[in-house]
């Protein structure tokens, strides 16, 4: 009897030993951690994002690591809830002793966070889009993916060009609309543009004829949509329901096919921002872009299927850390940071990233493409 | 201004119909069982989902219609027998409990089937926009206006003329007496189920190619319609399309006159206002309980 609880003793004092050993066998390894909502209503996000990192990660790791030192990938799920993301993110940096946290598919799940990372200091590359996340700039957090001001700037820009100053605003109810349409209006004034209908539907609803009518009987001269989902397939056909003959824009938010299928003929002539990797195909050979895209995408389509540009965020993320590591010839979390902030020239999915300690971006206006529907099919504008 | 009126009330109308579709299934089951069924949503987008997915495998249109419709009819009959029926003796708050879990479940089972893609049906008469006046519609609207009229025929016959139709309606008025005179209880309440839902399934084929539909379509379309058919009294099938088209026009007079973002808070408080005037609804029998 004894002797049996030795050696339960001897078990858990060797189990223990092996737990603390673990951070010390860590220098030979880089350890990137990551939090992503790969289940619940953000997985069509999160789940191209893990994708990636895996599919990358797997690949350095065969090729020998970087910098001599193998890739240890710590990945959880927080089913895009913001308490589990604080779970996890706490685990990353107590339990698991990470060097780089990768995450945040969601920007609640990333501006949840915040605080944990930034008293820890460990630098933290999220992967959602509030313009929130950076600014005020924070010093241990960094993002990918572009915002909704950039969006609106880009579609503004265009509109000068077509000597377009008076705007019909309409947008959902979601976040995503909200933001967007809080951006919409205070971007306005810097473009000259006027805003004279500021109109709202919400997400499920099944007409937006009515606001449109209302749209309709004001001197605008062309009509804005930002919205996500069905709904602005909706006021597409809505539009051309009631004879609206204005030039219509619509957000980053429908870069995709789907919105092309269920808008139909209505589609066409409308014109939105999106990102490159949506049209890496058109890019002109010249595009400094063109070849990481292409790669890309090639990549992700044998191994997984359709890509989507939130994998591609994740892409950006990770290779925007090794980069930084590789600099560094250190995994010290101060110099990792350091060297993120002086990211300059990196040639990513979304865009040329030039980060300065005041831009935890990095992007300009650049990074966006301004795409019309022509044919069921996306063209370039610029 | 009368341009826009006319087409608020164009748009209000088309919106209506379809609130006073789905409000009907409610009030055939409430009929039948005091129980609102909040599953009925649910019947809505398994009809238009079914139907998508069997025209996207190639089979005729007014087939994969009429198979979409028998498939959710289906699904009303197992909700009946799996779910209502085993609790035949519990409350009508545990049943109508009961159908809300249906209904997650339902929402769960389409997402695994279908995933979480948004579709749609291509309209049944081509989408060259109609001009009435100064306003314009589109032919699948008149479908659906033309869809609900026929259907609220077809209820209004069927329960008042028709044996079963009775019967549905003995059994809602007393279980036990309805029992006593013949009438095959269980029976009934598994067609009302059946009926419901080809109503739903219906409902969702006709706006499917106006309103899209993905596995949680169901969910607003269902208040929508729950709100017509108490507005318009609960188990009055001519009120549940009364409220429907009042919810609809309400709505749209709303967002057009006053402010797009407070419409559904507009259409509420309307309702609000009826139902503390009239809390059985605008065409509802008034009730007298027996002492």
């Amino acid at each position: 009897m004894k002797r049996c609880s030795l050696y339960v003793l001897t078990g858990l004092i060797l189990t223990f030993a092996m737990f603390f050993c673990v951070p010390a066998f860590g220098a030979d390894t880089l350890k990137i951690g990551s939090f992503l909502s790969v289940t619940g209503p953000a997985s069509f996000l999160g789940d191209p994002e893990l994708k990636t990192l895996q599919m990358y990660i797997d690949e350095i790791n065969s090729k020998g690591g970087i910098e001599g030192k193998r890739i240890e990938f710590v990945h959880y799920d927080t089913k895009g809830k913001a308490q589990e993301a604080k779970k996890y993110v706490t685990r990353l940096i107590k339990k698991d002793r990470v060097d780089v946290i990768i995450g945040g598919t969601t920007s609640g799940n990333t501006l949840a966070v915040i605080d944990i990372v930034q008293n820890a200091h460990v630098p933290l590359i999220s992967l959602a889009g509030s313009v929130k996340i950076i600014e005020p700039v924070k010093k241990w957090v960094f993002k990918t993916p572009h915002t909704d001001r950039m969006a609106a700037a880009k579609i503004y820009e265009d509109m000068k060009k077509r000597g377009i100053s008076r705007v019909a605003l309409i947008t959902g109810n979601g976040g995503f609309d909200k933001s967007g349409r809080a951006q919409c209006l205070a971007l306005a004034p810097k473009y000259g543009i006027t805003i004279v209908a500021d109109e709202q539907y919400g997400n499920s609803d099944t007409d937006m004829t009515t606001q449109l009518t209302k749209i309709r009987a004001t001197n605008a001269q062309a009509i804005l949509n930002f919205g996500f989902g069905k709904a602005p397939a909706i006021v597409t056909r809505n539009v051309r329901q009631l004879g609206i003959k204005l030039p219509l824009y619509q957000s980053h938010g429908v870069a995709s096919r789907k919105f092309i299928e269920l808008a139909g003929k209505a589609a066409e002539g409308v014109r939105l921002p999106a990102a490159a990797l949506l049209v890496a195909d058109l890019l002109s050979d010249s595009d400094p872009q063109k070849r990481v895209l292409i790669d890309y995408k090639t990549k992700y389509e044998t191994k997984y299927g359709p890509v989507s540009t939130f994998g591609g965020h994740a892409y950006d993320a990770l290779f925007i850390t090794l980069g930084a590591v590789e600099r560094a010839h250190s995994i010290d979390r101060a110099k990792i940071r350091d060297e993120i902030e002086k990211t300059h020239g990196f040639i990513g999915t979304g865009g040329i990233f030039n980060m300065t300690p005041k831009d935890h971006l990095g992007l300009g206006l650049d990074a966006f493409k301004m795409l019309e529907i022509r044919n069921g099919s996306w063209t370039l504008v610029d | 201004m009368l341009d826009q009126l006319l087409q608020f009330l164009i748009s209000g109308i088309t919106v209506g119909s379809i609130y006073a579709l789905v409000g009907l299934g409610f009030a055939i089951i409430y009929n039948a069982s005091d129980v609102v069924n909040f599953a009925q949503g649910e019947f809505v987008m398994i009809g238009a989902m079914s139907a998508v997915f069997l025209v996207g495998k190639g089979v005729p249109y007014p087939l994969a219609v009429f198979c979409a419709v028998t498939i959710t009819i289906m699904v009303g009959f197992a909700l009946e027998k799996f779910a209502i029926e085993p609790a035949r003796d519990a409350s009508v708050v545990t049943t109508i409990i009961i159908t809300i879990g249906a209904s997650i479940f339902l929402r769960g089972a389409a997402l695994l089937i279908w995933g979480k893609d948004v579709y749609g049906l291509p309209p049944f008469t081509g989408d060259r926009p109609i001009s009435v006046g100064p306003a314009t519609m589109l032919p699948q609207n008149l479908w659906v206006i033309g869809g609900t009229l026929l259907s609220v025929m077809a209820v209004k016959f069927f329960f008042d003329r028709t044996l079963t139709g009775k019967a549905i309606l003995a059994c809602s008025f007393n279980k036990k007496a309805a029992y006593l005179v013949g009438i095959n209880v269980r029976k009934m309440l598994l067609i009302a189920y059946g009926l419901s839902a080809a109503l739903g399934a219906i409902a969702g084929i006709l706006i499917a190619p106006i309103t899209y539909t993905s596995y949680d379509a169901g969910v607003m379309l269902g208040l929508k319609g729950f709100c017509a058919a108490i507005l318009g009294g609960m188990g009055s099938s001519m009120g549940a399309v009364a409220g429907g088209l009042l919810l609809g026009v309400l709505e749209t007079m709303g967002a057009g006159f006053i402010s797009s973002g407070y419409k559904d808070a507009i259409a509420f408080v309307v309702i609000l206002l009826v139902l503390f005037f009239r809390p059985s609804g605008i065409l509802g029998k008034q009730e007298a309980d027996r002492v």
